[in-house]
């Protein structure tokens, strides 16, 4: 791009963070190899950097995983609710503390630019421990009855777009309700979850009520299937999670879902268009876009399209790609190779079916994995870019002339996970967030998220919710 | 003629779909008979098609019926235990025949399922306080998580207690805005079918319940598998169907209620199965600020 001006590199130093040439499985509070000793290694995103060299966890390991996580049980679980709260913020506490370099570490090893890691997953994380800390001595008062129990042992299988904060938001509310835990992180993005284990030995957690596998989808194939897991909690596509649902079928083991989505963020009339379109960039770029719940889907009331569009590309024109370390990146990396090659496929897809591709002018670094932010105008709900999730940079824009139209087009996936409206009339805003079939709506602002508020998804964006006095019941008999 | 010699009328059980009452589109049907054998009526063997054409009710309705007021549903159920009332010796007689029960305890599941449409008529506008409310986020927003109903429920109705257990599984269904398709005990399906006289008479829309007479197993794969059916509650389904009808079920990721242990029907039904069937919708808006100075008051 043209730059109005130049900045010079400020990038945030890697020394907070100390990454080991090779790191075990956390099982039953040791580090220890995979029974058949395999390893595989994780690259940073921006640069193909190996970081480090990770043990790979097979059915074996599993097996040793949850029996460690079964023995911590029936202690864990019997300790005053008061005392699991006291190593849950003590939890909380160390990842405050440590933040910083858990930002570094995860910006290295995900790609995404450090102002989000710093900014938006590491409170988040803190938060999220904090706020489920607080149930632990509660749960009389939760509204599920007296004395509800926990589960048992929860297998939980989380994605790398946002690695720690995804494990925050399963082993919370887990812990807090009794339960312990056998967690695997993606294969991409192994590294927090491995400090995350460092922390809770700092913490004094007794050995394992947390236990950390890293390795692919067989690993987490395994868990699921393990018939000693109570509970499955999964966070990723829609496709793996309809094979866990299919897996776990006639068994007792209670199931969370967050999948995919596609979200329309529908833009009125008579939104302020400066703040919509700050919006609808934070809606789909955040996060490169790598995001379930993202707006990737605008949808824009006809006789403003042409004005929004205008004021979108000259705001996309300013994002800044590059170096995530860089505290002034916008855009940091795609998290894989692989992803990189999914978005790349289906932006081809759209382009072939007739939609008109646009991105700004956008020099990408010649090493890593990276993708030009990306808008496709003239498409229709029939077009692959408006119905596939395509988990990347990439915005698809459609128009409507009523508000019917524009909750029927909304509401035309068979995803339902989030949704935005910009209108400044508050009527509207009602009646619309009242008909989008989506579990949440953000109305006049995209992209918030706290650990006191609900999180899930309608139709095939999955079920069951995380976060808030919600999250509790998924890990709770009840 | 005397009243001895007078030959009584038979009723011809039929389904409840869309508020009518069409018989089978396959023109099969099965004998029902008492707990002693004895043959009662020939009752629909519906097919699949009658349940695609109960889902493609069920949607129909869905949008009325769960943007009703919550005030207006609660109306409704309770107008449902109203005409149940003036229809209990029916009731008692069919539940008996249907189950082998003396007319005593007949009379008493009568009673008991009358009551669960009034407990239910109750919920209608408190569980929505009950489940859900405002969460103090960090940050200048209102937010604010709601219950939705999820959409077409099929209700695989429990096996023996066919009036009862019927009710304790449609009632919490439609009373927090879902529409049904309900397969009836295979068994015992006269109560059910007689139930679809009561709901038609009762203001609730066509297309809410929608009453099917025949085989869980026939009939549930293709609901089970059908993609606009957004639930499925397996109560009256055994181990393997159950799980034949779970793994299905994934197709769409429906929300799936496996069979619950069920001792007493007329035990305090609590909220499980009102919340089995919710969304939680959370929204999210800017709180905006009047400024730096306030006020103390």
């Amino acid at each position: 791009m043209a730059s109005l001006f130049e900045y010079a590199p400020a990038p945030e130093s890697r020394s907070v963070v100390d990454i080991a040439p090779s790191y075990g499985l956390f099982i039953d509070g040791e580090f220890t190899d995979a029974a058949d000793g395999k390893v595989f290694k994780t690259v940073s995103p921006s640069s193909e950097e190996v970081l480090s060299e990770v043990a790979q966890a097979g059915a074996a390991d599993v097996d040793r995983a949850v029996k460690a996580a079964r023995k911590a049980f029936e202690k864990w679980s019997a300790l005053p609710g008061s005392e699991r709260a006291k190593y849950l913020f003590r939890i909380a506490r160390i990842i405050q503390e440590r933040s910083r370099e858990l930002a570094v570490l995860e910006t290295l090893d995900n790609g995404k630019p450090i102002k989000e890691t710093r900014d938006a997953d590491l409170p988040l994380v803190a938060a999220h421990f904090f706020y489920y800390a607080g149930w632990a001595d509660k749960l009389d008062h939760a509204g599920y009855g007296a004395n509800p129990r926990p589960l048992g042992v929860a297998g939980q299988v989380i994605p790398w777009n946002f690695p720690l904060l995804m494990l925050a938001w399963k082993i919370a509310p887990a812990l807090a309700t009794g339960n312990t835990v056998v967690l695997k992180p993606a294969e991409t993005t192994p590294l927090s979850a491995l400090f995350f284990a460092d922390i809770c030995r700092q913490a004094g957690l007794p050995k394992g009520v947390v236990n950390i596998l890293t390795g692919y989808g067989d690993a987490g194939a395994a868990l699921v299937e393990h018939p000693d897991v109570n509970k499955v909690a999964f966070t990723g596509s829609t496709a793996v999670g309809k094979a866990i649902a299919r897996q776990i079928a006639g068994t007792d083991k209670k199931v969370t879902l967050e999948l995919g989505g596609k979200g329309a963020n529908i833009v009125f009339d008579d939104a302020p268009i400066d703040q919509a379109v700050e919006g609808i960039v934070n809606g789909i770029f955040f996060n490169q876009g790598q995001v379930c719940c993202a707006g990737s889907r605008l949808l824009v009331q006809e006789s403003i399209h042409d004005e929004l569009l205008d004021s979108l590309k000259r705001r996309l024109s300013t994002l800044r790609l590059g170096d995530p370390l860089d505290k002034n990146t916008d855009i940091g990396a795609i998290n894989s190779a692989e992803q990189l090659a999914r978005i790349t496929a289906l932006a081809e897809t759209g382009e072939a079916e007739g939609a008109e591709r646009w991105s700004p002018a956008c020099e990408l670094p010649s090493a890593g994995y990276w993708f030009a932010p990306t808008l496709f105008t003239n498409v229709t709900q029939a077009h692959t870019v408006a119905r596939d999730e395509i988990f990347g940079p990439v915005l698809s824009v459609l128009t409507f002339r009523t508000p019917d139209e524009a909750v029927a087009k909304a509401n035309n996936s068979q995803y339902g996970l989030s949704a935005g409206i910009w209108t400044e009339k508050g009527s509207r805003i009602l009646a619309v967030a009242n008909k989008l079939r989506a579990g949440v709506v953000w109305a006049n602002t995209f992209n918030k998220f706290d650990p006191t508020s609900p999180f899930g998804g309608y139709k095939e964006s999955g079920f069951g919710r995380e976060g808030g006095r919600h999250g509790l019941e998924g890990y709770l008999d009840v | 003629m005397s009243e001895s010699t007078r030959l009584n009328v038979f009723k011809t059980y039929k389904l409840y779909v869309g508020g009518k009452f069409p018989r089978s589109e396959s023109g099969r049907v099965y004998e029902v008979t008492d707990s002693k054998g004895n043959w009662l009526a020939n009752a629909p063997l519906s097919s699949r098609k009658d349940a695609r054409d109960a889902v493609v009710a069920a949607r129909k309705a869905f949008g009325g019926w769960s943007g009703a007021t919550a005030y207006n549903r609660g109306q409704i159920l309770y107008r449902i235990a109203e005409m149940l009332e003036g229809r209990r010796d029916q009731f008692v007689r069919e539940v008996g025949e249907a189950e082998g029960l003396s007319k005593s305890k007949a009379g008493a599941v009568v009673d008991a399922a009358i009551d669960r449409w009034v407990w239910y008529a109750g919920w209608t506008d408190k569980i929505g306080q009950i489940v859900g409310g405002a969460n103090p986020v960090a940050g200048p927003f209102f937010n604010l998580s709601t219950p939705e109903p999820t959409g077409v429920v099929t209700v695989v109705a429990p096996q023996d207690s066919s009036f009862l257990g019927l009710i304790s599984v449609i009632a919490p269904v439609i009373a927090t805005g879902n529409t049904a398709v309900v397969i009836t005990s295979e068994k015992s399906p006269l109560p059910a079918l007689s139930l679809g006289e009561v709901l038609a008479t009762s203001d609730l829309p066509g297309g809410v319940v929608n009453i099917l007479s025949g085989k869980a197993g026939e009939m549930g794969p293709h609901l089970a598998s059908h993609q606009d059916v957004n639930a499925i509650d397996l109560a009256g389904a055994d181990a393997a169907l159950a799980k034949e009808l779970e793994i299905a079920a994934a197709d769409n990721l429906k929300r799936v209620l496996r069979p619950q242990p069920v001792d007493d029907w007329t035990a305090d039904p609590g909220t499980t199965r009102l919340t089995a069937f919710l969304e939680t919708k959370t929204v999210w808006h800017p709180t905006g600020s009047l400024g730096a100075g306030g006020s103390s008051y």
